[in-house]
């Protein structure tokens, strides 16, 4: 079969973001997973100006584990007075927010449904600190990687980090520079958990979690939720004036087992997402920065922003701590990153990340960002790099104001 | 003596526990109210207990090969590759065999990283290091390094894979050694 017609097809109809929501991120002890899911959907569905009974679609994105609903779907969609809809849970990792994201579109693109919802929840802090790294600890190959050697989340990004280092000659400031544009960007975002600014000693003297990285170059345990509402074309026109339109989602995966993998400079399943969104939106995979006004990526420590930099084709290899030593990623340098405050100060609800990347960014090209955040928009074209685990599994995710073309 | 973290999560969990019993006996709830953020809490009264049994059936030669001092993988034989962790399916030639062969012991350390922060069920350790070697053979191998100051490691070090006996638990595995 000739591929570009397969491609055509694939696509299948243009889906609009309608709506979204954002929850204030943080330490969430005064909801329960319910109520702080709500807050997010109730803000999707005002801006949507919809109700929940119209909504024809629901995917839930909750790693869980540390909450203890474990079929937290179901509570949610209880809650929210959806009980009935098509419903599905989720899991990517910490990408499970973009994997909802992308079902729910691929359920409006494909024609099932006009109107469908993801929305994301993370209750981390139901359980204590060991507890929950624990559980990210495991997550990877737990028999091979984690019954004998105790990895860790920032254990395994910092894998990457000694590689990435050895082989390019980056530094630890290097990696802190990341963590100060973020929480920068973070202290004039209300809804992220650390609204305070950090400068180089802060980054530099605080403790090791994970030789090379430390505390200031690691994600914080967060509680958030944030919700995407997605429409066909034909019921976007009719809810909204201002769409902002899917341009095209690409997905990869990475092995289970670190030990498997080819690199620890750059992540394999990010690159191959990366790659088939570039495609399928009609773009070249290579100098990317300049189709975008703003991009949110992966940054749950330092290591993993910079490589997202390449991975995306931002920058070529080995380059992306020169750009960000130069603050090339900050407003009015090559491609802004991460205005939200990134998972790094924003914070990092496991399940909700992704539509919180989505949400922001419909945000910003429509110039509703917070002041001092805001982008410039001018291709009115913005980038998620969702990554969950290590590099386990990937999302990237194309948002444009312009309706997308047929290709 | 620093406090291990283990016995510190531990004084954490059982001043929770502490507080739940004082307000059962009080309000007659184990409502507890959260000191960093001042709300109320339920403090869960079920207690998950979890501990996985997993089959080890097909790979047991592993093993059973460590008590010898070998580390194996299998092999697919229509392929040639080799499949470490070892697996008894070969994923890029469905009706391929797989035969059980000896890894060298002989690697290169690829990357590292020394766990300072650690998982609960790990926090009984001193800190330790994660390191992954290439063997002579390109098979990548996930192990601790007996070297816990990282100034002493090099990517690109020469390391030798020792078998080994983990303490406390006393059970076989294998650790990468500075050559």
């Amino acid at each position: 079969m000739d591929t570009t017609i397969l491609l055509v097809l694939s696509l299948g109809r243009k889906v609009a973001v309608v709506g979204t929501g954002h929850s204030k991120f943080g330490v969430r002890n005064d909801v329960n997973l319910a109520e702080l899911t709500y807050e997010s959907i109730k803000q999707a569905l005002k801006e949507a100006n919809l109700e929940a009974k119209e909504v024809q679609y629901l995917a839930v994105s909750n790693v869980g584990g540390w909450s203890s609903e474990p079929l937290s779907a179901v509570v949610v969609s209880e809650y929210a007075g959806m009980t009935g809809k098509p419903l599905y849970r989720i899991e990517a990792a910490c990408a499970s927010g973009s994997a909802a994201v992308y079902n729910a579109y691929n359920a409006v693109a494909s024609g099932h449904v006009d109107i469908a919802m993801a929305t994301g929840v993370e209750k981390m802090n139901e359980s204590s600190t060991p507890t929950v790294v624990e559980f990210i600890g495991r997550a990877g190959n737990y028999f091979w990687e984690f019954e004998n050697f105790g990895l860790t989340f920032p254990g395994y990004y910092a894998l990457y980090a000694t590689a990435y280092m050895a082989k390019y000659g980056a530094t630890e400031e290097d990696l802190c520079q990341v963590a100060i544009k973020n929480h920068y960007y973070a202290s004039l975002n209300p809804k992220a958990q650390f609204q305070r600014k950090i400068d180089m000693p802060t980054c530099m003297n605080s403790r090791y979690i994970a030789w090379p990285v430390k505390l200031f170059d690691s994600s914080p345990i967060t509680d958030g939720s944030a919700t995407v509402i997605l429409a066909s074309e034909e019921v976007a026109k009719k809810i909204t004036d201002s769409p902002v339109w899917i341009h095209s989602v690409g997905a990869g995966s990475g092995s289970a087992n670190l030990s498997r993998r080819g690199n620890f400079t750059g992540l394999r399943a990010a690159e191959l997402a990366a790659k088939m969104a570039y495609k399928k939106a009609g773009l070249e995979p290579e100098n990317t920065a300049k189709y975008f006004d703003v991009a949110e990526v992966h940054d749950c420590f330092t290591i993993a922003e910079l490589m997202a930099y390449e991975d995306l084709g931002f920058v070529k290899r080995g380059e992306a701590y020169k750009v960000a030593k130069e603050g090339q990623t900050y407003i009015g340098g090559l491609i802004p990153v991460n205005l939200s405050g990134g998972l790094k100060a924003k914070g990092h609800p496991i399940g909700a990340t992704g539509e919180s990347m989505i949400a922001e960014l419909t945000k910003q090209l429509l110039n509703k960002a917070d002041k001092g955040r805001q982008a410039t928009i001018k291709n009115g074209r913005a980038i998620a790099h969702n990554v969950g685990g290590t590099g386990h599994y990937a999302y990237v995710t194309i948002l444009g104001l312009d309706k997308p073309k047929d290709i | 003596m620093p406090k291990s973290q283990k016995e510190e999560a531990e004084k954490f969990l059982s001043q929770l526990e502490t507080f739940a019993s004082s307000m059962k006996s009080s309000i007659g709830l184990p409502m507890i109210v959260d000191p960093k953020t001042n709300v109320a809490i339920w403090y869960d009264q079920r207690e998950l207990k979890l501990r996985f049994m997993i089959s080890v059936e097909k790979t047991r030669k592993f093993f059973e090969s460590l008590s010898e001092g070998k580390l194996m993988a299998t092999k697919c034989s229509k392929t040639g590759e080799i499949l470490f962790p070892p697996q008894i399916d070969c994923p890029t030639s469905i009706d391929s065999e797989v035969e059980w062969v000896l890894l060298p012991k002989e690697g290169e350390l690829l990357t590292y990283t020394v766990i300072n922060t650690k998982p609960f069920s790990f926090s009984h350790y001193n800190d330790y290091t994660v390191g992954i070697a290439k063997l002579t053979n390109g098979v990548q191998v996930l192990a601790w390094v007996r070297e816990t100051d990282p100034k002493k490691l090099k990517v690109g070090m020469k390391v030798k894979v020792e078998i080994v006996k983990r303490e406390p638990e006393g059970y076989l595995t294998y650790e990468l050694v500075p050559a």
